[in-house]
């Protein structure tokens, strides 16, 4: 459709104010709207929720590098900037406890994706493809268990965890993310499954590979994106799982750095703020990082999940 | 490939020879599929299903940490029906979910329309509006807890330099002030969530409706009320219900800015039962409030569960 043609049918009163905007090369119809127009309904909302969203990030930011004596004098120093940064406060955090923290987290949320992964990828292909008896209300049931919420589990959950001894160790959180992590990826995995062809596993059946070369060398291939959105995701809400952490660890040094950063950071300082903001900052970059490098996926898991 | 394996591998682990039972067991897809989803269940069954029934159990009981209790019958229940800290934290959840839903829902789907406006650079900013949700929310807490100090806040200041308000605001300290500052919170984490989760359902509603639409004389309302709106419901119905969810249940956010604090004024159900259950030891009571909670979350779950349904009905698609 030419803009003229468009122009003339729409609306009169629209085309009165479009006149001047024709040069506003958009596609669809929103060039009849114009700029001073879009400046108001599009521009200006969107700049103030951007900076609310992201201020603070800023804050926190600032405050990590900002010299102790700017940091509580909001009068003779212009608080929103700072010309002397320092990385005192960073390194202070990296000299104590806390790439131990790290490293725990670390190794916690890998382990935990990695086994949660397995589980669900034959969790999805069995229910998707192998369609054995009940595999549908076993799918629903998988839906509801994603729907049980870490907050209403965390108590009995303790006692379980104490009776197979894993209190306090890594492995309480290596084997209780799961439950967070094995419904949401199935469900992700699931939706990636359906959408391979069956006529390429029949081929594979017919030329006699076993179901598990099937998974192994025809679908677990095509299904590289879904692993990469279910495996980034997953990582994402281990690393920023809390209730179960600050209940079944309590030695500073199994700690992953949520609960650290709670419990540990908060003395009757009144300069903490500082390395507060430094430890709050170093504890999110890792995520930040990994999630600029795969944002088409980050995003492809959150949707993916919900749109089913 | 495949076919040069066929008939020498046909079977991953060496076949115990002449075992016909193991060969069923490969081929019948039941056993196979059994095979297949041991390990989720195993992981499903041990660490969620039992413990979800456990809780239920630990309600009626008067276990203390480190040890278990007797059965007491609903003594745990008759206890917190008369304790007003209980009320208050049910109060304090109910708010909490709702005024912070609506207005996630409200902001999130108006957030979600602007981002799909063709803007320039629209991938670096629908990339830069996911962060929120991104960071772990007990950081993004803990820089709100700085946000809110009751001395330092950068928002008193700045309210003062613009000689808005006289002395600073006592975000944490007064229990209303405290609520909202916690709503806020939430809403500023979950708005990013609801608004990309919904761009993705804005997207798939074709653009020769607003052509057409626009062509008919429509205006922006219109086309919203009845092209957009519509469209949208299944998705919004799915969003919301996990928002509902998590909002209802949300325990972090609160434990790192106000642990419950001031005089239990920001206590939800969840901080409350983790105070009395993990740092009082009082198991049974914890888990009754617990429990107490799932009532809700059926009922949440049930009412966005059955609006989608109808919705999917009404538009003729099969209930897939």
């Amino acid at each position: 459709m030419t803009e003229a043609f468009a122009a003339k049918v729409a609306d009169p009163k629209t085309m009165l104010s479009s006149s001047s905007v024709i040069a506003d090369r958009t596609e669809g119809m929103s060039y009849l709207q114009t700029l001073p127009r879009r400046l108001v309904t599009v521009y200006l909302p969107l700049t103030i929720i951007m900076l609310v969203l992201l201020f603070p990030f800023y804050w926190m930011a600032l405050t990590a590098i900002k010299p102790d004596e700017q940091l509580l004098d909001l009068d003779r120093f212009n608080p929103f900037w700072t010309w002397t940064p320092t990385l005192k406060h960073i390194h202070k955090l990296l000299q104590g406890d806390y790439p131990l923290w790290l490293w725990n987290t670390m190794l916690v949320a890998v382990s935990a994706t990695v086994l949660s992964l397995i589980a669900s990828v034959l969790a999805a292909y069995a229910i998707v493809r192998l369609r054995y008896r009940g595999a549908q209300w076993v799918g629903g049931a998988i839906f509801l268990a994603y729907l049980v919420p870490p907050s209403i589990l965390f108590i009995p959950l303790s006692t379980v965890v104490f009776q197979y001894g894993l209190l306090d160790t890594p492995f309480a959180l290596i084997l209780t993310y799961p439950t967070i992590l094995v419904p949401f990826s199935t469900w992700l995995l699931m939706g990636y499954f359906k959408t391979i062809p069956f006529e390429l596993e029949e081929c594979a059946l017919i030329d006699g590979a076993s179901r598990w070369q099937i998974l192994t060398r025809i679908v677990l291939p095509l299904a590289v994106p879904g692993l990469i959105s279910a495996f980034i995701f997953c990582f994402t809400l281990c690393w920023n799982e809390f209730i179960y952490a600050l209940t079944f660890i309590s030695s500073t040094k199994h700690k992953t750095v949520p609960v650290a950063i709670v419990n540990e950071f908060v003395d009757g300082d009144i300069y903490r703020w500082g390395s507060l903001m430094a430890g709050a900052l170093v504890g999110s970059l890792p995520l930040v990082v990994l999630y600029a490098f795969f944002v088409e996926y980050y995003v492809s898991a959150m949707t993916g999940a919900v749109k089913e | 490939m495949i076919r040069s394996h066929a008939g020498v591998t046909t079977a991953g682990p060496p076949p115990h020879d002449g075992s016909a039972t193991w060969d069923r067991l490969k081929i019948n897809r039941n056993w196979l599929g059994f095979w297949f989803m041991l390990p989720a269940a195993a992981i499903l069954i041990l660490f969620l299903a039992y413990p979800l029934g456990l809780g239920i159990w630990l309600s009626f009981t008067d276990a203390r940490l480190g040890r278990s209790g007797e059965f007491i019958g609903s003594e745990n229940y008759e206890w917190l029906a008369g304790d007003s800290i209980f009320w208050l934290s049910v109060f304090n959840t109910l708010l909490y979910t709702g005024v912070a839903s609506v207005i996630k829902f409200a902001v999130g789907l108006y957030l979600a329309l602007l981002l799909n406006e063709n803007l320039p650079f629209k991938a670096l900013i629908r990339s830069v509006v996911l962060i929120p949700f991104i960071v772990p929310t007990v950081l993004s807490a803990i820089a709100f807890w700085w946000l809110y100090d009751s001395q330092f806040s950068i928002i008193s200041w700045s309210l003062r330099q613009l000689g808005l308000i006289r002395s600073n605001i006592d975000f944490l300290g007064d229990p209303w002030n405290a609520r909202w500052s916690v709503i806020f919170a939430n809403i500023w984490r979950g708005v990013p969530f609801v608004a990309i989760t919904l761009l993705a359902g804005l997207q798939t509603v074709p653009p020769s409706l607003y052509d057409a639409a626009t062509i008919d004389g429509a205006s922006r309302w219109q086309m919203f009320r009845h092209i957009t709106y519509p469209l949208l419901t299944p998705i919004i119905a799915v969003v919301m219900t996990f928002s509902v969810l998590f909002t209802f249940t949300d325990f972090q956010l609160i434990w790192a800015i106000t642990r419950g604090g001031p005089v239990n004024a920001t206590h939800l159900m969840a901080t409350l039962s983790y105070q009395r259950a993990i740092l009082s030891g009082y198991l049974g009571e914890g888990a009754a409030i617990s429990t107490a909670m799932i009532p809700f979350l059926l009922a949440a779950i049930l009412i966005s569960w059955f609006g989608l349904q109808r919705r999917k009905w009404q538009q003729g698609e099969s209930n897939d």
